[in-house]
């Protein structure tokens, strides 16, 4: 009677009747006056009384009042062995007091006591303290103890489960000071544990911890899934407190399922098909009828549901798996419940970029469609979106787009901007015909002209310069969209950029002649902005070349005091400049400097950047099947992207000096927007390449990169670079030194690259970027090293040298090198030639040693030149009975080198032949019975004579794994082939 | 252009809803009541901006009173007729509350219809409306007397009707002041403002009309410019300063500036004549002269004295000290010689309580309190102000009235068969001394 606290009771009530705040304030006063009095008075309080008042003060607190007394109080009663007192006690410290109090540490005391106490109640009290408090200072204390108390083996199962989810809240607060020791093998051995409870503790903590370092946690797969299997296929009574709405222990479940996704699928395979087993369980389980009616019931099942699906995604390599979820997301499309088509939409965008569903996918196409049309909820509309541009492919790209623009234009205005660019890349990337891709992006720019970017008609500006077949339909129709009364200012850009190249091509029609197509684009020069209006008058006098006749109306439109002397800068100056090359030049010198526009280097597109921008985790799974499905080497296409920038800026230069605008509005936006998007910090290279031929420039170091070809990145920094301005002084200071390699290697990784590939940047860093290109001619090769200075000071006593670590390469390579001076400018680039000739075969690999001194502190750095025995390479081609011949002639034991390995890289065919071709091998088709293997010759070339070698890759896609066989004539040769290959894979 | 007009009861239940204008949504009403009423933090501005609309909000007791519109709208106009009904409703049914509101809501709701029209303020003064809005039974209303009404509502002075006849003409006049100070420890006066109210009832028959004196600087002056030759040697004494007065609409205020004359046709029953506001010469009524010590950090005393300062013959009353105390204060003993003292914890004070105190006199109060051990030593007690209330029986502003007159021509009484009373009293506002 005495314990239930009537004093607490009549409090409360009373609070609860007060009518106002005033009243609240008033009576809570009282409280804490008679509380002060309570514990100031000289009578000592039994344990009854100060659990009451301290009840009190927290109730005071929660109501949002500030409490400054009674915390002695409070730790006072952690000393009672009484549960009730002990539990009060606990909750107003973990409630009330902050981190820093002194008090603290006679908590922590406590908390200790507690701990090694043999009532199980007490341990739990201060777990749950400890993990509520949960603080830095916590962890430190308490986190090398715990886990002592987690795999004890008395421990009862209550105290597990609290100091399982004590040490989680540890973890996530300081993951440092949980340690690692033998305790966490045992861990994972609690997912046997009998108690449920205890399993899913145990599981929340295993996944935090196996994202910290999941080799520690490997047998945790195997346990989980045995645990799973034993869950899915108990029937609901069987766990009796863990059912949850005839649900059996669904929590645990999902808990279970996302762990498994922290792994690759087991490699065993009895216990991959007994989880196989387990996921086709649960798919099952969601088409029997539901048990119940309640939404707790489905909202259950769904969520194993989906973990379940998500897992099978993760995995990525049952095919029929993968076609069932997405059959039974299907479903889901048309449920009622809003947040289950969601969920369904947003998992089969994901099963969208696996090969194996991706059809499946696409069979709900329609089911979509009406789902973009008829859904009330934006942001399923929004998924429904990104759905349809998942499953977009060259089959059902022109009906996908053509629903998407119809929805444009109603869909929300949030979402308009992202759906433009998504239109945008779909129709360039699955155009078949190039004036679908114009009609719809001239659609799109009619549509929703406000959202459509700079990057949208840049690129159909560079696609329209680069096709001519749609050249003259882009001008028609471009021609028609200006006729109408209103139109976006972005149709008048693509418009006048595009009759200004191309108004010829249309001008014989008398719809549309010369004086038509230039009064169409006046119209609208008033109502446009200062750079559309810098753009007209580009295209103006771009008219003046193609269409003669009309000069003098240009002339006059230039003249005018609008122009001529308008008080923007850009347009001022573009007006004087093309009058006077409008009235002063002859024919001639026009069509020289306003001629046509050279093609566009090709690129990755650059909203396909923004795009990524606006949504990195979607895009990228999309982007990533995207490549697999395109195959499209990138590196190659984009080499002389920045070398073909700069010539043809530079070329018109000698004419007017206006000419080169035009060219600069779209190449310096250009390459100002590619940096940017792509998050690459080129600074200043976009200003100099606008800049047009200014020559000089900045002349950064990224000018290395415009030489290189460092992907398609980098492409965009673009200019004549001064490369050769250091040639002359020369101290030549590089050596090539026998033996003794000096200091640690850096730029492993980017040596990698260059086993394939022969230019790159091999190094860099805040100081020094180090770029290589080389070509091979049979069995010499020239290497040329540029050394560009990223710094504004210059780099002082520059020398390198070549270390060659094994002795015997002296013999086997004939290294010559033309050094470089000794000293390198600010922001100077200078490169330095290695010839190179290969006497016999080798496999050590030279170093080359930098030093340098920068800032008063000299620097010395490291590294592996890209120089390997498959450069000396050359592909061999054979038919099947040569290669077989020579397979047996060279199967001898050493002579053949063998390995299985685990794939580096996804596993993909297109990419795999890329490799090869550029590792030096031939591909020979029609050769293997199994088309899927890759076979190839070729013949490395010494000056001591040829060696021929042959190799066979067999993938396995099921396991993620490659069998690499090679035969050469000499052992050592194939056994250096078969590392090399094997790391680019 | 009021858009709309709400009252919800402290819990934020909507009472009266009355919506005038169609820019102001259902949702208006959930708003105000999320983010004012039910605010994480009090709400402290009067005027608030949600979605951009304006809401204009006052408090009496525990209803909430609140104006809403899209409009750009002068506040203070809707204050002055937030104020205004309250005050019409006061006079309906007596004090404002959650019971009276319900139990009067379909009068509230025939007021709402007069004083607003289309958002407009219409007409706001009791007397009138109390003509045609009454709360006894529909009486059948004859034609005259509906054409009466109209005649009179929308006449030129629609404040009062015709035909009034009283046996007794008898008028009632009361100055009412309340005084503001601030004081410092040392007894230095750091503000010090009275702002007083002429409040008068007239019983009065016909259509009579008032000349009103009072002893401001500028009338007087004026008046004494006017008339040079007679009163050219009268003291400059005895007159106060006014900062800025409002008058009721009674009063002609033309004539106020040409003429500095207070005339005026009073409506029948009470009103208020005028409202005004003084800083300078305030003859402050109480003296609180405080002294706190602090013994330790567990102890501390407190002497508070106080000096009445007014004619040994008038009597002050309901004077009370409020002395503020620690907020850890674990006990208090008082010791008072003259009237009662307490400590009441609700209000974290102690409150010294004198039913009638002499002026001229000066009485002490002294205290011991108890601190407990505060765990958060940072904190520091800011030593609110003293504060005091009484009522005194004269003006503090030194306000007088000069005379009153009456005339009515029609009927036969004059201004010596009108019996006048003068009633003058004063209030504390907030008296505060810092201690």
């Amino acid at each position: 009677v005495k314990d239930s606290m009537r004093g607490l009771a009549v409090f409360i009530s009373d609070i609860r009747n007060c009518k106002s705040k005033e009243a609240e304030e008033k009576r809570i006063n009282k409280e804490l006056a008679n509380i002060r009095s309570k514990f100031k008075g000289d009578k000592a309080l039994d344990g009854y009384q100060k659990k009451k008042y301290v009840c009190k003060l927290l109730f005071i607190f929660l109501l949002g009042n500030d409490i400054d007394f009674g915390h002695m109080e409070a730790v006072n009663l952690l000393n009672s062995n009484k549960y009730t007192e002990k539990q009060i006690g606990y909750l107003f410290i973990s409630v009330l007091i902050s981190e820093n109090n002194e008090l603290m540490r006679l908590v922590q005391q406590n908390l200790k006591n507690d701990l090694a106490s043999r009532n199980p109640v007490h341990v739990n009290l201060a777990l749950e303290c400890i993990a509520n408090i949960g603080s830095k200072e916590m962890a430190e204390m308490f986190a090398p103890e715990i886990p002592k108390l987690l795999v004890m083996g008395d421990a009862g199962d209550t105290v597990k489960q609290s100091a399982a989810l004590c040490l989680l809240k540890l973890f996530r607060t300081a993951p440092e000071m949980v340690p690692i020791g033998d305790w966490t093998s045992r861990v994972i051995h609690l997912l046997n544990d009998q108690h449920m409870g205890v399993v899913t503790a145990a599981v929340s903590l295993i996944e935090a911890l196996v994202k910290r370092n999941p080799d520690d946690f490997k047998g945790c797969v195997s346990l989980s899934i045995s645990r799973l299997a034993r869950i899915v296929t108990s029937s609901y009574t069987d766990l009796q407190d863990y059912t949850y709405y005839f649900v059996p222990a669904p929590w645990l479940s999902v808990k279970l399922l996302r762990l498994l996704q922290n792994y690759p699928p087991p490699e065993d395979t009895t216990v991959r098909n007994r989880l196989a087993e387990c996921l086709e369980t649960i798919l099952n389980k969601a088409v029997e009828p539901p048990k119940s009616k309640k939404v707790q019931h489905s909202n259950a099942k769904n969520a194993v549901l989906f973990e379940a699906i998500s897992l099978i995604i993760h995995m990525d390599s049952d095919p029929s798996l993968l076609v069932r979820a997405c059959s039974q997301l299907g479903q889901f499309l048309s449920n009622r419940e809003t947040n289950l088509r969601y969920l369904a939409l947003e998992s089969m965008c994901l099963l969208a970029t696996s090969e194996f569903s991706h059809d499946a996918v696409k069979r709900h196409q329609e089911t979509v469609v009406t789902a973009l049309k008829s859904e009330r909820d934006v942001s399923v509309r929004q998924r429904a979106v990104d759905l349809l541009y998942a499953m977009c492919d060259r089959s059902n790209a022109e009906e996908i787009v053509g629903e998407m623009l119809t929805y444009l234009e109603t869909a929300d205005y949030s979402i308009r901007g992202e759906l433009v660019l998504k239109i945008a890349i779909l129709a360039e990337k699955y155009a078949s015909d190039y004036t679908w891709y114009v009609d719809t992006i001239l659609n799109l720019i009619r549509l929703a002209g406000d959202f459509v970017s700079e990057e949208v008609w840049y690129r159909v500006i560079q696609i329209v310069i680069n096709r001519e077949d749609v050249q003259a339909y882009a001008a028609k129709t471009v021609f028609e969209a200006l006729e109408a009364p209103a139109c976006h200012e972005n149709m008048v850009k693509v418009g006048g950029y595009i009759l200004g190249e191309f108004g010829n091509l249309i001008a014989g029609d008398a719809r549309s002649s010369p004086s038509t197509q230039f009064q169409l684009l006046h119209g609208k020069f008033h109502l446009c902005s200062p750079p559309t209006r810098a753009l007209l008058l580009s295209a103006y006098i771009k008219l003046v070349n193609l269409f003669p006749e009309i000069r003098e109306d240009i002339i006059a439109v230039l003249e005018s005091d609008a122009n001529l002397r308008n008080s923007n800068v850009e347009i001022q100056q573009r007006a004087s400049e093309y009058l006077s090359l409008a009235r002063n030049s002859t024919q001639d010198v026009l069509a020289t400097v306003l001629e046509e526009m050279p093609p566009f280097p090709e690129r990755e597109s650059s909203i396909l950047a923004q795009l990524r921008k606006k949504k990195p985790a979607v895009e990228d799974a999309i982007r990533a099947r995207g490549e697999k499905q395109q195959q499209r080497p990138a590196s190659g296409a984009a080499d002389g992207a920045a070398a073909s920038a700069a010539p043809t800026a530079a070329t018109p230069t000698s004419g007017g000096g206006g000419g080169v605008k035009l060219q600069g509005d779209i190449a310096g936006a250009e390459s100002n927007t590619d940096s940017d998007l792509l998050g690459l910090d080129f600074g200043g290279s976009a200003p100099a390449a606008a800049a047009g031929g200014g020559g000089a420039g900045g002349g950064s170091v990224d000018l290395l990169s415009s030489i290189l070809d460092v992907g398609v990145s980098s492409s965009s920094s673009s200019s004549a670079a001064p490369s050769a301005a250091s040639g002359a002084s020369a101290q030549r200071k590089t050596v090539v030194v026998g033996a003794g390699a000096s200091g640690s290697i850096v730029g492993e990784e980017n040596w990698h690259k260059f086993v394939c590939k022969n230019s790159g940047v091999l190094y860099e860093n805040d100081i020094l970027q180090v770029g290589v290109k080389c070509d091979y001619q049979q069995s010499s090769g020239r290497i040329v090293v540029y050394y560009g200075n990223k710094t504004p000071a210059p780099l002082a006593q520059f020398a390198s040298v070549i270390n060659l670590p094994d002795s015997s390469l002296t013999n086997q390579l004939g290294i010559q090198v033309k050094p470089v001076g000794d000293r390198v400018g600010a922001s100077e680039q200078v490169n330095e030639v290695i010839t190179v000739d290969c006497m016999a075969e080798f496999s050590a690999c030279p170093l080359l040693n930098i030093r340098f001194v920068y800032s008063g502190v000299a620097q010395s750095i490291t590294l592996k030149l890209p120089l390997t025995i498959n450069k000396f390479m050359q592909s061999s081609e054979m038919d099947s009975a040569t290669f077989f011949q020579h397979w047996k002639q060279l199967s001898q034991p050493e002579q053949e080198c063998q390995k299985i390995f685990q794939a580096k890289f996804p596993m993909d065919a297109e990419t795999t032949k890329t490799k090869i071709l550029g590792f030096g091998f031939s591909l020979l088709s029609n050769i293997d019975s199994n088309p899927a293997n890759f076979v190839g010759a070729g013949i490395v070339q010494t000056k001591s004579g040829n060696i021929g070698s042959l190799f066979r890759l067999e993938p396995n896609q099921q396991a993620q794994m490659y069998r690499l066989t090679v035969h050469s004539i000499k052992p050592g040769v194939s056994k250096r082939l078969c590392e090399l290959l094997e790391t680019q894979l | 252009m009021i858009g709309g007009l709400f009252v919800y009861n402290h819990k934020g239940e909507v009472l009266i809803s009355r919506v005038y204008r169609d820019d102001i949504g259902r949702n208006a009403v959930d708003a105000f009541r999320v983010n004012v009423i039910h605010a994480r933090q009090q709400v402290r501005s009067p005027v608030n901006m949600i979605a951009r609309t304006s809401f204009f909000h006052v408090k009496r007791s525990n209803i909430w009173l609140c104006a809403v519109s899209k409009k750009n709208l002068n506040a203070a106009l809707v204050f002055q007729f937030l104020y205004k009904m309250l005050e019409v409703m006061g006079s309906y049914f007596g004090k404002i509350n959650e019971e009276n509101i319900k139990n009067n809501f379909v009068l509230i709701y025939e007021l709402l219809d007069e004083l607003l029209d289309y958002g407009y303020p219409q007409n706001t003064d009791t007397g009138v409306l109390k003509t045609f809005i009454t709360q006894q039974g529909v009486k059948s209303q004859t034609k005259e007397e509906t054409t009466k009404i109209t005649n009179q509502v929308t006449g030129q002075i629609a404040w009062r009707r015709e035909g009034i006849k009283y046996r007794r003409n008898e008028l009632f006049l009361d100055v009412v002041e309340s005084v503001n100070l601030l004081m410092s420890p040392q007894g230095q006066v750091l503000s010090a403002h009275v702002s007083g109210r002429v409040l008068m009832k007239s019983y009065l028959s016909g259509m009579p009309e008032c000349k009103f004196g009072i002893n401001d600087k500028v009338i007087v002056e004026s008046r004494r410019a006017a008339d040079s030759s007679s009163a050219a040697g009268a003291t400059k004494s005895g007159h106060i300063a006014i900062d800025d007065c409002q008058f009721h609409q009674c009063v002609k205020l033309s004539k106020f500036d040409t003429e500095h004359a207070i005339s005026f046709i009073p409506p029948d029953g009470e009103f208020e004549l005028m409202r005004y506001r003084n800083t300078k010469d305030i003859s402050l009524p109480f003296r609180v002269i405080p002294l706190v010590r602090e013994i330790g950090r567990t102890k501390m005393e407190v002497k508070v004295v106080v000096k009445s300062n007014f004619k040994p013959s008038l009597l002050a009353q309901k004077v009370e000290v409020r002395i503020p105390t620690p907020l850890n204060t674990s006990g208090v003993q008082v010791i008072c010689m003259k009237g009662k003292a307490r400590y009441k914890a609700s209000d974290n004070a102690i409150v010294w309580k004198i039913k009638r105190m002499g002026g001229m006199k000066e009485w002490q109060l002294s205290a011991e309190i108890d601190l407990l051990n505060a765990t958060d030593k940072a904190k520091k007690w800011t030593r609110p102000p003293i504060s005091m209330n009484f009522e005194v029986p004269f003006a503090a502003s030194g306000f007088k009235v000069r005379y009153l007159k009456v005339f009515e021509s029609k009927l036969n009484y004059s201004d010596h068969d009108v019996i006048k009373w003068v009633r003058y009293i004063g209030k504390s506002g907030l008296y505060e001394t810092r201690c």
